[in-house]
């Protein structure tokens, strides 16, 4: 029974967040600790090919010669990497375990984002059966992807049914020596979602990947690989939750994206990872490495709104490897209370004619640090290259900080490059102006906020723009007095 | 050691030294590992073996140097030739002012008072080439001007180098003190007359107390084997306006490091700079301006032109503190790129701890317009003035507020120098 791109649609819209991989749903984990052992039963875990493996011991070896690095504007606690479990699928729920357990403080921002109960139940793993469910959702998507040729499934299970596609693509664009948690990401990585669009196809839906922190006391690790063959084009979703724990959980993800000649990839992430209580405590550490490399006329369009994790680390980055390619990031960073957010992109031109937008908005209230860190570098043979960039940042009360590092390196005559940043705060008149007409101080401030971050909202597929500006809504919640 | 030719262990000034030599000692030179000198790598300099204490003196006669002085207005000036004092090209005061020596106000009971309020106070204890300075000065300018005086004219410091040396390096200090409601214009100016290597270490510590005005120009158009380092430390009080503005068009290595700090309110910072380089020249601009009081303000806008190989670096600092609300803080860095071997490094940079302030950085990289360019020529302009003229048009913002007519026409001809042509006229 063949789906006509009419019903996926309606299924998509009913259906778009049960869309997560689950892939052992025995309760199954690994004690902590990291060594080789570990890393070569997870790969055995996998039933990987043995050139997994040793790409994994490989990664590993690089991993342990290298220290984490300092650089960025952030400060924590450094996690413990032999404290971490390394392996975990989703165990068997406690059975008794009901909704009234969950902190009321989570099942109100469920609410809020209009989950009904079910899908509350589902996203708080309570039972066992909906994680089954989830993967059987799966299966019928993949389906029919695949009568268009499409491969959408776990990485786990693309490297033994595509091994030639990840064997040929995965580290060209973030290799496992590339940082420290890239290399950490490669020895170790559990699961994810693999992706490739066939030449000329154009996916008829938006492929989504729902991520979630189960487990207390363990890391997740995922990589995803994407790739759009010739002329083909995705919009791919990206959705990130976690339980409130008092404890940091650390989340070291890698995501390689190849946009070959003439392929255009869309790549949203709602990133909503608990950000830890009003007091700063836990959340989960967010240090993920994502980047992308255009071939000729390529485009790469990275959307991410950033509303969760304790510390956030991250730079969805383009490299605009040939001609006429167009790498573009949009931005919205959200902090409150004792968040952190180091984020930024980098748009490194290669080739001639090359172009990249780059819109950040940060926000930080309560007593969060909000950072853009870029790079526009345009090297000596990219004639014509091109750059816009615009951060601009919002400050809430006088105990955040906004700041900004960007770097930018021309080696070429012909390049025109543009940076602007502002930093301003929400003007009294216009709450004032809002509250004259019967519209309540938070509401105002929320109104104020996506106006101020409605560049980056309308570049997000329709759905997910709902979901951020509701994640807007709830991050800021309380930073006004 | 410096300016104690006797070693004095009594003298306050001698622990501040010996700190100092610590501090180089476990830090020893930059490396491009660290952030601030990331894009700029001292690795050459230190190749070179620099004599620090020169070892004979040298006469200059004024009619070689005097092309370097303003000579067409008259200007208090003290004269530097190879690190030495030169009394016979100086001119200085103690008229209502004082402006003279670093090494006499050191020694000299009468300076006493000024010197344990200011001496070393805003130079960075931490950094390294600023504690090579502290621990091995050997002469600089002194210049204290009291409550609600102007010295009558504006003041020269010249550091001349004659090349005695194969290589020397030269580390003066000048302490610039400009009590409430003073006033003072400088104009200072480093000059290698021979090709053999020259590296300057120079550091400046100016404070503007409350209503003060100091106006600082920073002539660099030295030799292509002449180096320079300099750091320059600002403090502000109160309602002050200090302005530097920087001429960057000479010298091998160029890094300029502006510090400052304001610690008062109503207080107005500016930084200007135009730079235009060529062959394989590289010039540093490093600013930082820390608001650290409310309802202050501070501008920067830098010019770049660059040429052949020559390399650029602007990286600009603004830190509001959680208290300095009502900031405005500004920054503009556009530059021009006109070969294709030529580089630009342009960092700008926020950290803002306030909320109700008002900053922005632009930053624009480009070229000439094409349109503009061609409307010129088909006007009759040849290609080369043409491009001239929209060069001057780029870095006329900058040039327009320097308020010293003389050296407005002197800086307008170094530029029409540098790009080659004569314009007939001057902006």
């Amino acid at each position: 029974m063949a789906y006509t791109e009419e019903e996926l649609k309606k299924e998509l819209e009913t259906k778009e967040y049960e869309y997560g991989f689950y892939t052992d749903i025995e309760s199954d984990t690994f004690p902590i600790g990291l060594n080789e052992e570990i890393v070569i039963a997870i790969s055995k875990k996998k039933e990987e090919p043995e050139w997994m493996t040793l790409w994994r011991l490989e990664a590993f070896r690089i991993w342990k010669s290298m220290e984490e690095p300092t650089w960025a504007n952030v400060h924590y606690d450094k996690p413990d990497f032999q404290n971490i479990s390394y392996y975990s699928a989703p165990k068997s729920a406690d059975p008794n375990k009901t909704l009234d357990d969950v902190d009321p403080d989570l099942l109100e921002m469920y609410r809020k984002l209009g989950i009904s109960v079910d899908e509350q139940k589902k996203l708080q793993n309570v039972a066992v059966d909906i994680v089954v469910d989830s993967v059987s959702v799966a299966t019928t998507f993949k389906k029919t992807l695949a009568e268009k040729g499409i491969i959408f499934m776990p990485i786990s299970e693309a490297i033994k049914e595509h091994p030639e596609l990840v064997k040929k693509y995965m580290g060209t664009v973030v290799p496992q020596k590339d940082n420290f948690y890239a290399a950490l990401n490669s020895a170790v990585f559990t699961d994810g979602s693999f992706c490739y669009i066939p030449k000329g196809v154009r996916c008829p839906m938006e492929l989504s990947t729902y991520f979630r922190i189960n487990q207390a006391g363990t890391g997740q690790f995922e990589r995803t690989l994407l790739i759009a063959d010739e002329d083909s084009y995705v919009s791919y979703l990206e959705g990130c939750t976690a339980p409130s724990r008092d404890e940091n959980q650390l989340h070291a993800a890698v995501v390689e994206l190849i946009a070959l000649d003439g392929a255009e990839i869309k790549y949203s992430t709602v990133q909503n990872w608990f950000p830890g209580n009003k007091e700063g405590k836990g959340g989960v550490f967010n240090f993920v490495t994502k980047r992308a490399i255009c071939e000729k006329n390529a485009k790469v369009s990275w959307t991410q709104v950033e509303t969760g994790s304790a510390v956030t680390w991250k730079y969805p980055s383009c490299i605009l490897k040939g001609d006429n390619s167009i790498g573009e990031f949009y931005s919205i960073a959200v902090t409150n209370n004792y968040q952190q957010a180091d984020t930024g992109t980098k748009m490194v031109h290669l080739g001639k004619n090359t172009k990249s937008t780059i819109i950040s908005k940060g926000i930080s209230a309560g007593k969060s640090q909000n950072s853009y860190r870029g790079l526009v570098q345009v090297n000596s043979r990219a004639d014509g290259a091109r750059n816009f960039s615009q951060c601009d940042s919002l400050l809430m009360g006088n105990e955040c900080g906004a700041h900004t590092f960007p770097y930018i390196e021309a080696k070429n005559k012909t390049a025109m490059i543009e940076h602007e940043a502002t930093t301003s705060k929400i003007g009294e008149d216009q709450i004032f102006y809002c509250n004259q007409r019967g519209i309540p101080t938070e509401k105002a401030i929320a109104l104020i906020v996506n106006g101020f971050s409605k560049e980056v909202l309308n570049k997000l597929p329709m759905e997910f723009a709902v979901e951020a500006q509701k994640l807007l809504e709830i991050s800021l919640e309380g930073s006004v007095g | 050691m410096a300016f104690e030719n006797n070693v004095d262990v009594e003298h306050p000034v001698h622990d501040v030294r010996m700190a100092a030599i610590k501090n180089f000692e476990e830090k020893g030179f930059p490396s491009k590992k660290e952030e601030a000198w990331k894009y700029t790598s001292l690795n050459n300099i230190q190749k070179i073996d620099f004599s620090i204490f020169p070892k004979q003196e040298n006469a200059l006669e004024y009619k070689d140097v005097k092309r370097y002085f303003i000579h067409e207005i008259d200007t208090y000036k003290i004269v530097f030739v190879d690190g030495i004092y030169s009394s016979y090209l100086s001119e200085t005061t103690h008229d209502g002012v004082d402006i003279c020596l670093m090494s006499a106000a050191l020694t000299k009971p009468m300076y006493k008072q000024v010197i344990d309020v200011y001496f070393n106070k805003i130079a960075s204890k931490d950094e390294s080439l600023t504690s090579l300075n502290t621990a091995f000065s050997r002469e600089g300018a002194y210049i204290y001007i009291p409550k609600n005086k102007m010295p009558k004219k504006p003041i020269e410091i010249l550091h001349f180098s004659t090349g005695n040396e194969a290589s020397l390096l030269l580390q003066p200090r000048n302490l610039i003190v400009v009590e409430e409601n003073a006033e003072v214009q400088i104009i200072e100016r480093h000059q290698s007359l021979t090709s053999n290597e020259v590296l300057t270490n120079a550091v400046t510590e100016i404070f503007a107390a409350k209503s003060a005005i100091v106006d600082l120009y920073k002539i660099q158009n030295d030799a292509a084997t002449a180096s320079l380092i300099d750091n320059t430390y600002v403090d502000q009080k109160d309602k002050s306006l200090v302005k530097i503005h920087t001429f960057s068009f000479g010298g091998k290595l160029t890094r300029n490091n502006l510090n400052f700090y304001q610690n008062g309110e109503y207080i107005d910072s500016t930084m200007k700079g135009v730079t235009i380089l060529g062959e394989k020249q590289h010039v540093d601009h490093h600013t930082l301006v820390h608001h650290i009081q409310p309802n202050c303000e501070s501008h920067q806008d830098y010019k770049g032109i660059y040429g052949d190989s020559s390399t650029g670096v602007f990286n600009g600092k603004i830190i509001v503190d959680k208290i300095a609300q009502k900031t405005n803080a500004f920054q503009k860095n556009n530059n021009i790129l006109i070969s294709d071997k030529a580089s630009i490094n342009s960092k700008p940079q926020l950290e803002i701890f306030a909320d109700d302030v008002k900053c922005s950085h632009g930053c624009t990289i480009g070229q000439l317009d094409k349109d503009a360019l061609f409307y010129l020529q088909s006007r009759g302009i040849p290609e080369k003035e043409a491009r001239a003229l929209l060069m001057y048009a780029f870095a006329n913002n900058v040039l327009s507020s320097v308020r010293i007519p003389e050296l407005k026409a002197r800086i307008n001809k170094l530029i029409a120098k540098k790009l080659g042509v004569n314009l007939g006229f001057d902006l």
